[in-house]
């Protein structure tokens, strides 16, 4: 089996939907023959032609807003938003067209072919403008799907999954692992459930729970607590929209602990969400409060950027508190 | 193209004068340099057609509306040669992206009034399953893409329908219908460079009706109109007379030609005036004068087409009272049917979110059914739905 790093595992998913289905159409800025800034479409536009990958004006309101159009008119558009930082001037396009397209026509019309790619997360010195994790605004619109892949394995199904879901996607791809993970890949087609998480390790003490470029950061933690004695639960919840509160629950009525954790701010971030839902679901079975490890209230940072990461020293303190308490 | 210059001389567009492209002189003639489009008799009655029975719906729901029989409603009248008489020079299988103030194209493809009124009442057979206010019609068949709320949004989603048309290679193409204040919003100037640059063929149509709610285009932009945006895209463009319905036709016919031909988008701008409110909810006596209406409404569009049609001989007094008095009649009992038709069962609540009910939105929905079984007379059309025995009287809007 090769080994890619996320990007190669990305541009493979892509060439293989384009490969397979005409209609899958790939646009955003830079995207045409330099391949994107991340070269996730490298060779696309030489492979596929110049009318399925294409540069896009620098508009994102009008990237989603064309990509919707095409949806509507039966294309499979994979529309990439070049970081999610920049999503904003196309926040009503989502939120208010794509999101609501399908339940408002009764169904006769829907933009389920649309996917939009973008990188999300710190980690890369980008300051304010080049770290952000939006994930918690768009997991708030119900009529989208929010993907979140933790490795290249991961990114290439789930990706292929986004792609030929009946409903649209936004696939957060975690940049900092853009090179930095690799692993092996399967060269041939595959998909991986959307709404599902993983159960990436088995463990009785305690349940940590993470998303996309913070897998990597929990496993740090993880390895910590071990050496500490503790066995910890680990998952990975790969979806946020919707996601798979069974499998948490599940794992909480066993381990009467749960750390949540993510790069975004603590208030409104999606961890609430889930303590909250775990919380009735395992009220009588929790040992310990439900612990959040994220991000400060603050806009992201640059030159303080080590002390506002939810690093894995945090996760492993708060996974110490909540074994101990 | 490019020059050079030695002294800093700035332009600002004066330079540039569009003309308004006109036919029909307000009596019904043609004037005097210009040419009739090539419609037949059956054609140009279908249009007629269309552009009355717009205005007599427009009166009567507005009449209903009033009446308390309706939550809410927003007229045409005044527009209608401008969205009807570009909406026939299409195919019919060309796609129409509207803002809202469009039914008149609806009414050309030959939605049914059972249609309109369905959409309005938001009863059981309204394909929006009475999830949208009142005018946010859509027909797949007819090809009009549902209305949304949001305005311009609709902009550059013709831009990415129209892309899609064209990959196709079927020859079709998109019309998206906008008002002059929605074109202030950055998804207008979005969309038109997005269309010019990929070369799509799309018709942006500009209906410029003088008012955006209260704020009167003088105060929506400085420049002359909306035309002029097209050259910063490289687009073509052309002003018409709105209510000279043989004008819209034409341009829109020959737009039709440069988007589908040579696969290039084109901006139609159509200066008309909205006669009516801005919606039900609007009253324009606080901010124009009736004078201003007084002088618009000897424009008529409806009124100039119908002299066009007497000197024609394709119409005749007889055949216009039988018309309006047969329209009004249809009108009334299609409403009378509409209205009592029940509501959308329950469980459209949460269909269609996403192509298939998520576990947890199921959950929610079991909840609340049992919620509803333990209060039935608080929410009668759930109850209803759920077979419960409620008070006949209870199944009303609340506040009425």
């Amino acid at each position: 089996m090769p080994t890619m790093n996320m990007l190669q595992a990305i541009n493979n998913a892509l060439g293989i939907a384009m490969a397979e289905d005409e209609k899958v159409v790939c646009f955003g800025e830079d995207v045409g023959v330099f391949g994107g800034v991340f070269r996730a479409t490298s060779h696309l536009q030489e492979k596929y032609g110049k009318a399925r990958c294409f540069n896009t004006p620098l508009v994102e309101q009008g990237i989603i807003g064309f990509a919707n159009g095409l949806a509507a008119q039966g294309g499979v558009p994979v529309a990439e938003i070049q970081f999610a930082d920049y999503i904003f001037p196309a926040f009503d396009q989502i939120v208010n067209e794509t999101a609501k397209f399908r339940y408002r026509s009764g169904d006769l019309f829907n933009v389920g072919g649309l996917t939009i790619r973008t990188p999300y997360g710190g980690g890369i010195h980008g300051g304010l403008y080049h770290s952000q994790s939006p994930e918690a605004y768009f997991a708030h619109t119900p009529g989208l799907k929010v993907v979140m892949p933790r490795n290249p394995y991961q990114a290439k199904g789930l990706l292929l999954a986004a792609i030929r879901d009946p409903d649209p996607v936004i696939f957060f791809e975690p940049k900092r692992l853009y090179r930095a993970s690799t692993g092996e890949v399967p060269e041939e087609d595959y998909q991986l459930p959307i709404g599902e998480a993983e159960i990436t390790k088995e463990g009785t003490d305690v349940t940590v729970v993470g998303w996309g470029a913070q897998m990597e950061v929990i496993d740090k933690a993880v390895a910590l607590a071990e050496e500490a004695g503790i066995a910890c639960e680990v998952i990975d919840l790969r979806s946020l929209l919707p996601w798979d509160a069974d499998t948490v629950a599940e794992s909480v009525l066993k381990t009467g602990r749960l750390v949540i954790t993510h790069e975004a701010p603590l208030t409104g971030g999606f961890a609430g969400e889930i303590a909250t839902t775990i919380q009735e679901r395992c009220f009588l079975y929790l040992e310990s409060p439900i612990a959040r490890v994220t991000g400060l209230d603050t806009p992201f940072p640059l030159t303080l950027e080590k002390e506002y990461f939810p690093d894995h020293l945090k996760i492993f303190e708060a996974i110490q508190h909540s074994v101990n308490f | 193209m490019t020059q050079t210059s030695y002294a800093p001389d700035f332009m600002t567009g004066d330079e540039f004068s569009i003309p308004t492209f006109r036919v029909l002189s307000p009596e019904g003639e043609l004037h005097d340099e210009a040419q009739a489009p090539k419609l037949t008799r059956d054609h140009a009655r279908r249009i007629y057609h269309a552009m009355l029975a717009t205005r007599i719906l427009d009166e009567r729901m507005m009449a209903a509306q009033r009446q308390g029989r309706l939550s809410f409603y927003m007229q045409c009248t005044g527009e209608e040669a401008a969205v009807v008489g570009a909406t026939a020079a299409l195919d019919d299988t060309d796609m129409i992206m509207a803002q809202y103030r469009e039914q008149g194209a609806l009414m050309y493809r030959g939605f049914s009034f059972d249609e309109f009124m369905n959409q309005l009442f938001g009863n059981e057979l309204d394909y929006g399953k009475g999830r949208q206010m009142p005018v946010h019609y859509g027909s797949r068949k007819l090809h009009y893409m549902t209305i949304s709320s949001p305005l311009a949004t609709q902009i550059p989603q013709a831009a990415g329908y129209a892309y899609g048309q064209k990959l196709a290679e079927e020859g079709g193409c998109t019309i998206t219908f906008f008002g002059e204040g929605a074109a202030s919003e950055g998804d207008f100037h979005a969309a038109l460079n997005m269309a010019s640059v990929h070369q799509v063929p799309v018709i942006f149509f500009c209906r410029n009706n003088g008012y955006a709610i209260s704020t009167p285009a003088n105060e929506q932009f400085a420049a002359d109109g909306i035309a002029p945006r097209a050259f910063g895209y490289h687009m073509h463009v052309i002003r018409v007379d709105g209510n000279d319905v043989l004008a819209v036709y034409e341009a829109t016919h020959q737009a039709r030609k440069i988007a589908v031909e040579k696969n290039q988008p084109v901006l139609i701008e159509a200066m008309t005036y909205r006669l009516a409110a801005h919606s039900s909810s609007d009253d324009p006596s606080g901010y124009r004068a009736k004078s201003e209406e007084e002088t618009w409404r000897l424009k008529d569009p409806i009124l100039r087409m119908q002299k066009w049609l007497s000197h024609k001989e394709w119409w005749s007094d007889d055949e216009e009272a039988e018309t309006q008095e047969r329209l009004r009649r249809e009108v009334l009992e299609t409403m009378k049917r509409a209205e009592k038709r029940p509501s959308p069962a329950l469980d459209t609540l949460i269909s269609d979110v996403y192509a298939d009910i998520t576990p947890a939105l199921q959950h929610q929905f079991d909840a609340l059914k049992q919620h509803i079984r333990r209060y039935p007379e608080a929410y009668p059309r759930g109850a209803k739905s759920l077979d419960l025995d409620v008070r006949d009287d209870a199944n009303q809007p609340e506040g009425e």
